[in-house]
């Protein structure tokens, strides 16, 4: 446990320092995170307040045939993008990690699509994967295909589409992640493998992974935990219902229809809420007791 | 920094001409991958009128490069009004953001008090939460206030973050201990210490909180879309997902809008990027 630091200054200084995060904190996390289980048991709306109604909105939820469509389309997402943004960003960190002429272009360039709005990703990736865009304008040419490829309008293939584009624009952020991970493995565990006669491959696994494991648990835990907020991808690329028969909707997608307008469903909105929660925070505690596990 | 003064083994540091080509080669081919959307969206952009977009031989370069398309976005949407309110937020959300969180990090990281680790506590508790699961509940204060649709509404619950505070308080952790003692023999108080000793050694993280909660502001989109009504009061994102469908269906139209939005923000990384990346080694959250 790290020392005390001497007392140096009046007791209050602490507490002026403090007080602006402490009141932010509270009145835009704490306080939100409780009163939106409170609101979920209510019937308030955006501009009139509510009276208690019990468990009535979860069983509302529970008979919404669009809540079916969200959990499975959201855990689908999450499920391929889990391993592949687990795994791409670490293989381009280890291409860019050496000093070698012009790494630092291509970390910077491989990190645009990480700055771009996911509004704006999804407006490039909408022209890309147009019945008559860039896609598929070159497989026709190429032969592959003789009519157009629904990416936007057939369920599955626009959720490909929002998977393909997540990836995209997340390779840039994790792969910055792994970098300063990686700086921490054991150079020499490296050389006497090489040494030894592993190639580039069995190093991999057998000194790369392990050094960088911790970081791996967290950037697989961040990627589920961004999966379940899946939102403005679809929004934009299927449009707002959720693509074609609003078969694409998301959990947060639900909650921002359950709320929006001037006489939103405020209390639905944070049943969806709370629900989101439980299913976000379960990849967290699988993380904890892994970690627990290993350490 | 260290690696370059470091012995090198020849066998593990032997560069073949084969392996840099394959590396570059790689590189090459992610590269295409990631700029090439961005690039094909700039073309079309400047693809003028009379060029047909659609066609099914695609080239880059367009015929008749134009600025047209950046006119009719303007007259179809405001779109440097909702340049300017995009800014207006991203600026009042930086600016929190670098004085609360510098000012709370301090605090937790060099100072002693009571309820020190329940307020560290606090804090970290809030990462595990995602923001959308309080949003309704922000929504609803900020209406309660007054604020609902306006841009102030926008920017106020990201004004200090949480995950920005635990981040300083590491970058103040790392400053060494020393320093500032010296400067409490020689009578300096907290505020001296902040200012002088401490801010300076920590700009790399700074530089970082502020560049990326610029792009947060600027770039986010479900907090505004849920806050925000009034048609001149849009930030960009929202704008331009209007732009989208309701008043035209012209490809070029469209990417000369995303890139309105896009090339201000590329813009500023690519200007400050040195910093960025010494910034985020600075920081480093050993996992």
């Amino acid at each position: 446990m790290p020392s005390r630091p001497p007392r140096t200054h009046r007791r209050s200084t602490p507490w002026l320092l403090i007080a602006p995060a402490l009141g932010w904190l509270a009145v835009f996390s704490l306080w939100p995170a409780l009163n939106t289980a409170v609101l979920s048991f209510t019937n308030v709306h955006t501009l009139s307040g509510g009276q208690f109604i019990g468990p009535h909105n979860y069983q509302l939820m529970w008979q919404d045939p669009q809540l079916r469509d969200a959990i499975v389309n959201t855990l689908v997402f999450m499920a391929v993008c889990v391993p592949l943004l687990t795994f791409l960003p670490l293989l381009l960190a280890l291409l860019v990690q050496r000093t070698l002429p012009f790494m630092g272009f291509f970390r910077t360039v491989f990190y645009f699509p990480v700055i771009a709005s996911a509004v704006v990703v999804a407006l490039i990736w909408q022209w890309l994967l147009d019945d008559r865009g860039l896609v598929n304008g070159l497989a026709r040419q190429a032969g592959l295909v003789h009519s157009a490829v629904p990416f936007l309008t057939d369920r599955w293939l626009l959720l490909a589409s929002a998977i393909a584009l997540t990836v995209w624009k997340g390779l840039g952020y994790y792969m910055v992640l792994y970098l300063s991970a990686l700086g921490n493995v054991r150079r020499e565990l490296h050389e006497a493998a090489a040494v030894d006669g592993a190639g580039a491959v069995r190093r991999f696994w057998a000194v790369t992974v392990p050094g960088v494991r911790g970081t791996m648990a967290l950037v697989s835990v961040l990627i589920a935990v961004s999966a379940m907020r899946v939102f403005t991808e679809l929004y934009v690329l299927g449009g707002r219902t959720g693509g074609v028969g609003g078969q694409d909707v998301s959990l947060v997608m639900l909650i921002q229809q359950a709320a929006a307008g001037s006489d939103g469903r405020l209390g639905y909105a944070s049943a969806l809420s709370v629900f989101l929660f439980v299913l976000t925070v379960g990849p967290l505690l699988l993380l904890a007791r892994w970690n627990r596990r290993t350490d | 920094m260290r690696h370059h003064h470091r012995r090198r083994s020849p066998v593990f540091d032997a560069v073949t001409p084969l392996g840099l080509t394959v590396r570059y080669l790689t590189l090459l081919a992610v590269l295409a991958i990631t700029v090439g959307p961005m690039l094909w969206e700039l073309s079309t952009s400047l693809k003028a009128i009379t060029e047909d977009v659609y066609t099914a031989s695609p080239h880059l370069l367009p015929r008749h490069p134009t600025l047209g398309n950046y006119g009719r976005v303007g007259r179809l949407i405001p779109i440097g009004h909702f340049a300017l309110n995009s800014a207006l937020v991203a600026v009042i959300d930086v600016a929190g953001n670098l004085a609360g969180a510098t000012a709370a990090g301090y605090a937790l990281a060099r100072l002693s008090f009571r309820g020190r680790r329940l307020v560290l506590g606090l804090f970290l508790s809030t990462l595990v939460l995602p923001g959308e699961v309080t949003i309704i509940s922000q929504y609803q204060t900020v209406t309660r206030l007054g604020l609902g649709d306006s841009l102030l509404g926008v920017a106020l619950p990201s004004v200090i973050g949480a995950l920005n505070v635990l981040l300083m308080r590491n970058a103040f952790l790392a400053v060494p201990a020393e320093l500032e003692e010296a400067a409490v023999i020689d009578g300096a108080t907290v505020w001296q210490r902040l200012r002088f000793i401490a801010l300076p050694a920590v700009k790399g993280t700074l530089s970082v909180i502020a560049i990326l909660t610029f792009i947060g502001a600027w770039d986010d989109f479900l907090w505004p879309l849920l806050v925000l009504q009034s048609p001149d009061k849009l930030t960009l994102t929202v704008g331009l997902s209007y732009l989208q469908g309701a008043f035209t269906a012209d490809p070029r139209t469209i990417a000369a809008g995303a890139m309105i939005a896009l090339l201000p923000v590329l813009a500023l990384f690519v200007a400050l990027q040195r910093y960025f990346f010494r910034g985020v080694g600075e920081g480093a959250v050993k996992g």
